[in-house]
C-alpha cells in the first residue's frame, strides 16, 4: 500500500488538511472517505505507506477519522510521519492475517495489545517506544516540541 | 567492535563515540532540504506553534522543483508560500526557477553536500546523496519543521546491509540496472529500515552518475539510506564543487551487517521494472520479446536526468526518430545539465529525433505535469516509481528502465533493447 494510493499527489499541493481527508485512499476506493467512521481502525499487510515522504498521507488517514493503523510492517518515513502528526501505528505480524472487514477491534497503545472482539482473540503488537507514546499524547511532534521548548525557557 | 560508515556518521553527529543499531539518538543535521510540496506544511506547522526563527538559515536549501514552473494556481500558491518562507527567514540557499534543478541532482552539483554529512530532506529520494558518502534520508513535513527549528532530529540507528558487485558490466548496463536488479532480488521491503552499503569492484568502476542513480533508489527497497565509500571518482567529482571541507569515513573491517548479498554484474542485462512495483523486474531480453507498445518515453528525473544519462540517450537517438504516435519527453535535471547538453549538441540530436526538451522539473514522474498519462496509456520511463497512478490515470502503466532502453523503446514504439537499435557500440 503506497502513498500514491493513500493520497494521489494532485491533492497534496494545498495545506488544507480537510481536503486530504476527502481524498484518503482514493487510489484504492473512491468512496473510502464517505464509508469510514470516526474511530475506525485500518488493518493492512506489509510495507504500509511505502513510497513518497508526503505527509498528507498519514494526515489524510487521521482526518478521515481512522484512530489507528495496524500492519505487519510500515515503511519507515510513513512510520515517522504518522507519529509526528499524531496517528498511532501498531506493528503486528499475526493480527492482519486474522482480522477482517467489519470486526470490532480494541487496541491498547500503552501495551500494544490488540483484541478482536468478534473472534475473541488477542494479538500482541510490538510495544510503542515511550518517546513515540509521548508524541501521540501531545498530539504530534510540533506540539511536543512546543511544550518542551517552553519548558526549556 | 567495528562500525559501518552509516553508524560512524550517525555517532559523530550525536556526539557519541559509538552507536548500535536500534538505538534512538538525537543528532545534529548538516543540511536540510525542502521543496514546493514539503515546505508549505512545514512552514504552517512552525507558524502554528509560534516559532519565529530557523536554527540556521545557511543550512537550509530550498528548491522549487516538483510542480514548477508552476503548473496551476494551487502549485503557484505552494511556491509562493515557500518563497515567502525563504524571505522571512533569510534562507541563503533558495534557488528560483531559472537557477534551480531537481533537488537531488542539484545539491550535489552545487557542492552543497559533502562526504560524512548528515542530511535530511522533505523528499523520500533524499537518500541520493549517499553516493557522496553522506548519510542522507527522507523525512516528512513535520520532521522538516522540527529540523529547521532545532537543527536536530531523533533517529533510530538502522542496521546496515552490504551489497557487493563483482565483474564487468555488459554494454548498456548502468547504475539503474544494478539497482533495479537488486530491488528485484530483495523486494521493495528487502532493506526496510536499514542502511544499504554498495561496494565491490564493479562499483569502483561505476561513474558517479550511476552511483547517484543507485543511492537514489535505495528507498525503493525500503531503506533509510544507501551509502558508497569515497574513492578517487568521488574526490574528482567534489573537486571545485565542494563548498566545505570534509572527512570521508569508511566501514571498519569488523563492522556488523544484517546481511551481505553478492552479485556478478557480468550476468546482469539492462532491466525493466514492470507495473506496479520497482521490484517487478525482468531482463531486457525478455521484456523486449513481449511486444509491449508504448505511448510515451520519459528520460529525466532525479534518478536519470544527469548529463551522462542524456549522452547515453543521444547515442541511441543520433540519426533516428521517435516512432509515430510516441511522445518522447527529455528533461535535463538541472540548468547546468541543460546548458551542457545544449553545448554538446545533444539538443540537435533530440530535436531531430522528435523529442520534447523540458525545463528541469519533477513533472511527469509524480504525475504532476509535462507528460501525464491518460487512462490505458503506457510509458517507459527512467524515473524511480511505477506505482498505480504514479504518472497520471490510475489505469495507466509505467515501466522503469535506464536511459538507453527508454530511448530505444521510443524509436521502436515498443519496449526494446538498445542492441536492437544500435548494432555496434
Amino acid at each position: 500500500m503506497d502513498t500514491d494510493v493513500i493520497i494521489p499527489v494532485q491533492y497534496t499541493s494545498t495545506t488544507d488538511t480537510q481536503e486530504y481527508g476527502r481524498h484518503c485512499m482514493e487510489g484504492l476506493d473512491r468512496d473510502f472517505s464517505k464509508k469510514v467512521k470516526p474511530g475506525d481502525i485500518m488493518v493492512a499487510k506489509k510495507n504500509f505507506g511505502c513510497g513518497s515522504s508526503r505527509e498528507p498521507a498519514p494526515i489524510a488517514i487521521r482526518v478521515a477519522g481512522v484512530s489507528c493503523v495496524i500492519a505487519k510492517t510500515f515503511a519507515r518515513i510513513f512510520y515517522r510521519n504518522a507519529f509526528n502528526v499524531g496517528l498511532p501505528l501498531l506493528e503486528c505480524e499475526d493480527a492482519p492475517d486474522r482480522i477482517e472487514q467489519g470486526h470490532e477491534i480494541e487496541v491498547n497503545l500503552d501495551t500494544g495489545e490488540i483484541r478482536d472482539l468478534l473472534l475473541g482473540e488477542s494479538f500482541q503488537a510490538k510495544p510503542i517506544p515511550p518517546f513515540m507514546q509521548d508524541l501521540i499524547r501531545d498530539g504530534g511532534l510540533m506540539n511536543h516540541l512546543a511544550k518542551t521548548l517552553k519548558k526549556a525557557i | 567492535m567495528g562500525m559501518t560508515m552509516a553508524e560512524k556518521i550517525l555517532a559523530a553527529h550525536a556526539g557519541a563515540t559509538g552507536v548500535t543499531p536500534g538505538e534512538l539518538i538525537d543528532a545534529h543535521i548538516d543540511v536540510i532540504m525542502g521543496h514546493d510540496l514539503s515546505i508549505p506544511l512545514a512552514a504552517q506547522e512552525m507558524e502554528r506553534i509560534g516559532a519565529e526563527r530557523v536554527f540556521d538559515p545557511d543550512k537550509i536549501v530550498l528548491v522549487p522543483d516538483h510542480f514548477t514552473p508552476n503548473k496551476d494556481v494551487k502549485a503557484a500558491e505552494s511556491c509562493r508560500q515557500m518563497k515567502r518562507f525563504a524571505q522571512k527567514h533569510g534562507i541563503s540557499h533558495y534557488y528560483e526557477v531559472g537557477e534551480m534543478g531537481i533537488a537531488h541532482a542539484f545539491l550535489p552539483e552545487k557542492g552543497l553536500v559533502v562526504p560524512g554529512d548528515l542530511v535530511v530532506g522533505g523528499d523520500s529520494h533524499t537518500c541520493t546523496y549517499g553516493a557522496l558518502g553522506a548519510f542522507s534520508t527522507g523525512i516528512g513535513s513535520t520532521d522538516l519543521a522540527a529540523a529547521m527549528l532545532t537543527g536536530k532530529l531523533w533517529f533510530k540507528v538502522p542496521k546496515s546491509r552490504k551489497f557487493v558487485y563483482h565483474g564487468k558490466r555488459q554494454p548498456w548496463v548502468d547504475g539503474k540496472d544494478l539497482i533495479l536488479y537488486t530491488i528485484g532480488d530483495i523486494g521493495v521491503d528487502g532493506a526496510l529500515y536499514e542502511s544499504m552499503e554498495f561496494t565491490g569492484e564493479a562499483i569502483q568502476e561505476l561513474p558517479m552518475a550511476g552511483r547517484f542513480t543507485m543511492a537514489n533508489m535505495a528507498v525503493e527497497a525500503g531503506a533509510k539510506a544507501g551509502l558508497f565509500e569515497v574513492d578517487r571518482k568521488t574526490e574528482e567529482y567534489l573537486e571545485g564543487r565542494a563548498k566545505r571541507n570534509y572527512t570521508a569515513v569508511r566501514s571498519d573491517h569488523d563492522a556488523t551487517y544484517a546481511g551481505i548479498r553478492e552479485y556478478d554484474v557480468s550476468r546482469v542485462e539492462p532491466q525493466v521494472a514492470f507495473p506496479h512495483l520497482p521490484s517487478n523486474t525482468r531482463p531486457i531480453s525478455q521484456a523486449a520479446s513481449m511486444n509491449i507498445a508504448i505511448d510515451q518515453a520519459v528520460i529525466g528525473s532525479c534518478t536519470n536526468g544527469r548529463i551522462e544519462d542524456l549522452r547515453t540517450a543521444a547515442q541511441i537517438l543520433r540519426g533516428r526518430r521517435a516512432a509515430p504516435f510516441v511522445r518522447m519527453i527529455i528533461i535535463p535535471a538541472t540548468q547546468e545539465v541543460y546548458r551542457q547538453a545544449m553545448q554538446e549538441g545533444l539538443f540537435e540530436i533530440f530535436l531531430d529525433a522528435r523529442a520534447v526538451i523540458s525545463t528541469p522539473t519533477c513533472g511527469p514522474c509524480v504525475g504532476g505535469h509535462m507528460g501525464v498519462l491518460a487512462k490505458g496509456e503506457r510509458a517507459i520511463s527512467t524515473t524511480n516509481r511505477n506505482f498505480v497512478g504514479r504518472m497520471g490515470h490510475p489505469e495507466s502503466e509505467v515501466y522503469l528502465s535506464n536511459p538507453a532502453v527508454a530511448a530505444a523503446s521510443a524509436v521502436l514504439g515498443r519496449i526494446a533493447s538498445p542492441a536492437e537499435v544500435v548494432k555496434e557500440l
